[in-house]
């Protein structure tokens, strides 16, 4: 079996008895010892309870019929794994081994995965390249020297480098999918509420959201089978019914309307990149889809609309890291038998314990929520939210799914960014929209640029249509191979 | 609506969030947000008369269930994580607040 394959194929070597669950782990871990120094992907690594959870499925005929019977996954590094170290990649929770299992992370479980360890990313899911990692940025496979994307790079270099078939992330304004696009891969950010959110550390929580880095839409189908459906553990979780993903994949047919926001994707982006999706969506219309100009009037205020939202929220989100109830305290600042007071204690662990980015988040958002300018950003930011939703749903009377590239320019080089965050924000341009909204979007492997690093394709959907959008970028899968390209390791 | 900040600025709102920054980040933040926030100032040109902000998007609430007692985490297992925990008390400690 190939490093490089896919959650099916292992899948189904296990539960054929063609391999053992143990033979496939230990040769993942194997890989990820080698390949880890170079990319680092991995804050945890897992290796001896990986192993005993191999044997469990090996020794169990029950558990090796699973839909993910034997199949090793990676978790970023935000979602709570009970008895593992799970840090946010932040030094405030560098010592932090939750009691309790995210319910994304359970449910994998009983699906018979195998966790192999914690994968990096931006600290506390905030950054698009990885490089706010206080373990040091991961590094993409198809150029070491370039960022894989963020904030789940770490998930996506997992998956691109064979270290795993299955890698899990969260998106908040892009983080699945824009490096699932610089990597390569298969990125799913589901509808919002359409996986349970319980264990994950929380960002900005009416956008966040937990979905798969995988190699194929197939594959992407069989996870969200596992993952989908209501929580009685997170009160947003919703009770929508659960289709099989799988079902509807190359059985409707490929005579799907697709929006393009034309105004939108002419402008700003990459013309390695611009080529690579006109490509892709005359490949749509080849194979006997229909393609609609949209105009989405309001998509271009996304981006600020996100800053304004998602740091006022994680300003209130991160107030609970204070050196009290878990994480980094910091040591009283007037040496051994001193003592600080209790807002000194505050102030200091989360000046040492935070970095830059997590630092400038927090500031933005109180400043957005504070008294006197609430109404002029927050609310308005609010507003502008509305408006972009109505944009969607004006578009989805006409269209099954909306087409733009996943991120404006292929993966960047290490550090060429980050000495300017609004650059870095820009990054989110194509993606932030589909969280405001709430929308199922999935990213998908559509060419390479001349010095072969990968681009990505993003689809759209409906709320809680992830079964036409997994079909839509089916077809198109179908058709092309550049999801069997593969890194040189 | 201020596309600066002063220093006094700053740390006001580093007092508000709990946050000690020290002179450089003074600096840094003063500017950053002062770009940032211009950039994002061009959601003052949309015209949003009527509109009502979305705080939500999730489908439906199913945040109503029955109001019953469950087993919650291990007390040893959370006051385990604290950076100063008393098991025996079965509470978290922290600097003394009153003289």
């Amino acid at each position: 079996m190939s490093q490089f394959a896919t959650i099916r194929e292992v899948r189904d070597a296990v539960r054929s008895g063609a391999r053992s669950a143990v033979d496939v782990c230990r040769e993942v871990l194997d890989r990820i010892e080698t390949q880890n120094p170079r990319l680092n992907a991995f804050n945890t690594v897992t290796r001896d309870a990986a192993l005993a959870q191999a044997a469990t499925v090996d020794a169990n005929p029950a558990r090796a019929s699973l839909p993910l019977a034997g199949v090793p996954v990676a978790y970023k590094d935000n979602l709570c794994t009970r008895g593992v170290r799970t840090t946010a990649s932040s030094k405030i929770l560098e010592q932090f081994v939750p009691p309790y299992d995210a319910t994304a992370v359970a449910r994998l479980e009983a699906a018979g995965a195998i966790m192999v360890g914690k994968a990096n990313c931006d600290e506390f899911a905030m950054g698009s390249s990885t490089e706010n990692s206080a373990f040091g940025p991961a590094r993409n496979p198809w150029d070491i020297d370039r960022i894989p994307g963020g904030s789940s790079g770490g998930s996506a270099v997992a998956v691109a480098a064979g270290l795993a078939p299955l890698a899990l992330g969260s998106d908040t304004g892009g983080s699945i999918r824009q490096p699932a696009a610089l990597c390569g891969l298969v990125g799913l950010k589901p509808t919002y509420g359409r996986v349970s959110r319980y264990g994950l550390l929380a960002f900005a929580s009416s956008l966040d959201q937990i979905g798969p880095f995988t190699r194929t839409v197939e594959d992407a189908a069989i996870t969200l089978n596992v993952l989908a459906g209501h929580d009685p553990l997170d009160a947003t979780s919703a009770q929508e019914a659960v289709p099989d993903f799988t079902a509807s994949l190359g059985a409707s047919g490929t005579s799907f309307r697709i929006g393009v926001p034309r105004a939108l994707v002419d402008e700003g982006v990459d013309s390695s990149v611009s080529a690579a999706f006109n490509e892709a969506l005359e490949a749509y219309k080849t194979a006997g889809a229909t393609l609609v100009d949209i105009t989405l009037p309001y998509a271009s205020a996304a981006i600020p609309v996100y800053y304004l939202v998602a740091t006022a929220e994680a300003s209130s989100n991160l107030a609970r890291y204070d050196g009290v109830r878990y994480g980094f305290r910091a040591k009283p600042e007037g040496g051994p038998g001193a003592q600080d007071d209790l807002r000194t204690m505050y102030g200091r662990s989360r000046e040492l314990g935070f970095g830059a980015e997590v630092k400038r988040r927090i500031m933005l958002g109180t400043y957005v929520l504070s008294a006197g300018y609430y109404d002029a950003y927050y609310l308005k930011a609010q507003q502008v939210r509305t408006l972009i939703r109505r944009d969607y749903e004006q578009a989805f009377e006409q269209v099954d799914v909306v087409a733009m590239p996943t991120s404006p320019t292929p993966a960047f080089r290490i550090g060429e960014r980050v000495a300017d965050p609004l650059q870095m924000y820009l990054a989110d341009v194509f993606t932030v929209s589909a969280n405001l909204a709430g929308l199922p979007a999935i990213s998908i492997p559509c060419g390479f640029t001349d010095d072969r690093l990968p681009i990505g394709l993003q689809l759209t959907g409906r709320m809680f249509d992830e079964t036409t959008l997994l079909a839509a970028a089916h077809a198109y899968e179908r058709q092309t191979a550049w999801w069997k390209a593969q890194p040189a390791l | 609506m201020p596309a600066t900040f002063s220093r006094s600025q700053i740390e006001a709102i580093a007092s508000l969030a709990h946050l000690r920054l020290n002179e450089e980040e003074i600096e840094l933040y003063a500017r950053q947000l002062g770009e940032i926030l211009e950039y994002a100032n061009q959601v003052q040109n949309i015209d949003t008369a009527g509109v009502p902000p979305t705080a939500s998007v999730a489908a439906r609430s199913g945040a109503d269930r029955s109001d019953t007692v469950h087993p919650s985490l291990d007390r040893a297992a959370v006051l385990g994580n604290a950076p100063d925990g008393s098991l025996e008390a079965g509470l978290f400690k922290v600097p003394r607040v009153i003289g």
